[in-house]
């Protein structure tokens, strides 16, 4: 009797809980993210008189610039939370592992060196920089099992080496240093319809590969003999997926330069809201990366108006503290 | 008849050598237990019949065919491992868990149609945890825990079970519980192979030891065949004395 009314309890409780997070996904993230959007739309440093001049403002410049915030957010958030599952690895994340820091660097070299390249090269070569900084943090760490503590140093250790050849470049090439350096630090500044549609068919492209993922995900999760026991191809997979999170962080990194820590916290707060299962994680870390970036670029738009302020920033001003708080947390290792 | 050989298979980290032009051959049907020193490659060879290590030479054959060179989803409908220390996620229930045993025989979304549910609710029933279904796996005991992670391996319906130390950390008592849990399951019909520290326990609940030393095959054979005080010294360098268990009649050691 005892025994049954408890696991009737434990159902309701599982019930309530899986409600609430059914909520979380299709209901609550949709409406925060369309209120940013539309606070976005109508809030800018600007009031104008002029109808047309608002007009323009505001489907040229605005809207082009909300969707951007949009995919490049969603596009970190997803990457974050496909190298967090596929490593095991909770304090991993694209800017963590050095790979947005090379994406940055091959960014760089084509901004400086070849300006006259349009921009739909920008992406390939950004993909290019990340995926050999992969391999280098691959080929560095090819005898750990990709602990925590190992991933993350050596991550950061590349990503200052990496940003180091940034600066030298900056240095030499003074002429075009400040375009450049208000692309670096994570700025939507100056973006426009363009950069929606090379960003666009990527992103299209890489969403559904990633939901695909989700299942294997959740079998990785279990450690890789088990996953294997299983039937996942554990080499093959973790190659794929980190490929797919590798290419999704380039592609945000080539448009609006590194957006620190979204890539991190995403995916947390994705697992705090929805849970574990990958199938509503991803989706979730999405739709919280893109509220992520799409509200600071709201603050670095609005707060010292007319002065702007890269939403770079403002996602290192919350991130950097979250990071923190969970290295206190996770003091296991 | 589906037995499993392992033939002239070396195994090798970059600094170590673990395994050694090793080759045996294990009967269908039967509970045959791995041991031998700490370090002497006994979970290697588990892990590379479970095809988690590639061996760098030599082959495991299952019913004739090499199962380094089958898809993986195929042989995980016929070889189940547990590893010695699963991860258990966090936020995943004792029901879902179970359900990840059915990931080699369903769609690649891993949503369970009704078949799956039933297999699910009959592996909980037989591990007795079907009360405990809604509960997140991280909050249960770690001989609830050992028993749901053998409910997910039911689930997935293979002839072969591969248990890496799955008593190690339990308590006496659920350590009891689970090897007779096993010799249920080998009662069904599944053939099982274990990695055992425990030498009395190993001689109780299998039909055949299996021993290594230094990543070669020390002896082979019943608990009666094997275990020795010539063994025991040659092995693990044990002066001790072997007596009849009271209870099951079987070899019994008594470290001098």
């Amino acid at each position: 009797m005892m025994k049954a009314s408890v696991a009737r309890q434990n159902r309701a409780t599982r019930q309530a809980i899986l409600t609430r997070q059914t909520m979380m996904l299709s209901l609550v993230l949709p409406i925060l993210l369309c209120l940013s959007a539309f606070a976005s739309l109508y809030m800018g440093s600007l009031s104008f008189s002029d109808a047309l001049a608002l007009d323009f403002i505001i489907s040229d410049l605005r809207l082009a610039r909300i969707v951007i915030a949009l995919l490049a957010g969603a596009a970190l958030g997803l990457s974050g939370c496909l190298i967090q599952g596929v490593i095991r690895n909770p304090l991993a994340a694209p800017d963590l592992m050095g790979v947005s820091a090379g994406a940055s660097v091959a960014a760089t070299v084509l901004f400086l060196l070849f300006p006259a390249l349009s921009l739909g090269w920008l992406i390939p070569v950004a993909i290019f920089g990340a995926l050999a900084t992969l391999g280098l943090l691959l080929l560095l760490l090819r005898h750990s099992n990709l602990g925590p503590t190992q991933l993350v140093l050596t991550g950061i250790a590349l990503s200052i080496w990496l940003t180091a050849f940034t600066d030298w470049l900056l240095v030499s090439h003074p002429q075009q240093t400040n375009a450049a350096l208000v692309w670096l630090t994570g700025s939507l500044w100056g973006r426009g319809w363009n950069q929606v549609w090379v960003l666009l068919p990527w992103f299209l492209v890489f969403l559904p590969c990633s939901l695909m993922m989700a299942f294997k995900l959740d079998l990785l999760v279990l450690g890789d003999e088990t996953a294997q026991s299983l039937g996942v191809d554990v080499v093959k997979t973790r190659r794929w997926i980190l490929f797919l999170a590798v290419v999704l962080a380039a592609v945000s990194v080539a448009v609006c330069g590194t957006l620190s820590f979204v890539g991190l916290i995403a995916p947390h707060l994705a697992r705090l809201l929805v849970g574990g299962d990958h199938l509503r994680t991803l989706p979730a870390a999405a739709m919280i990366g893109a509220l992520l970036v799409l509200i600071a670029d709201l603050f670095a738009r609005t707060l010292f108006a007319p002065l702007e302020l890269p939403a770079g920033i403002f996602t290192a001003l919350i991130g950097a503290p979250y990071f923190l708080f969970l290295l206190t947390r996770y003091r296991g290792w | 008849m589906a037995h499993l050989d392992v033939k002239n298979l070396s195994f090798r980290y970059p600094e170590k050598n673990i395994l050694t032009d090793l080759s045996l051959h294990i009967a269908q049907g039967k509970i045959t237990a791995l041991i031998g020193p700490n370090g002497c490659g006994k979970s290697t060879l588990l892990k590379c019949m479970a095809r988690v290590l590639m061996p760098q030479q030599g082959e495991i054959l299952l019913q004739g065919e090499n199962i380094h060179q089958q898809n993986t989803r195929q042989l995980s409908r016929k070889i189940a491992l547990l590893p010695q220390a699963p991860i258990s996620p966090e936020g995943i229930s004792v029901k879902e868990l179970v359900g990840y045993g059915r990931a080699p025989w369903g769609n690649r979304w891993g949503r369970l149609n009704n078949t799956d549910h039933l297999i699910v609710n009959e592996a909980l029933a037989y591990t007795n945890l079907t009360d405990y279904q809604n509960q997140d796996v991280s909050a249960l005991s770690g001989g609830q825990r050992q028993r749901a992670w053998i409910a997910m391996i039911l689930a997935q319906q293979t002839d072969w079970v591969l248990l890496d130390e799955p008593t190690t950390w339990l308590d006496i008592s659920y350590q009891v519980e689970l090897l007779n849990l096993m010799r249920k399951l080998n009662q069904q019909g599944k053939t099982i192979v274990v990695v055992l520290h425990d030498l009395n326990q190993a001689c109780r609940y299998c039909d055949e030891l299996i021993v290594l030393k230094a990543g070669k095959v020390q002896a082979q054979g019943t608990p009666e065949e094997v275990l020795t005080p010539y063994l025991l010294k040659e092995t693990f360098s044990l002066t001790a004395e072997v007596h009849t268990d009271p209870i099951s009649g079987t070899p019994c050691l008594f470290a001098k």
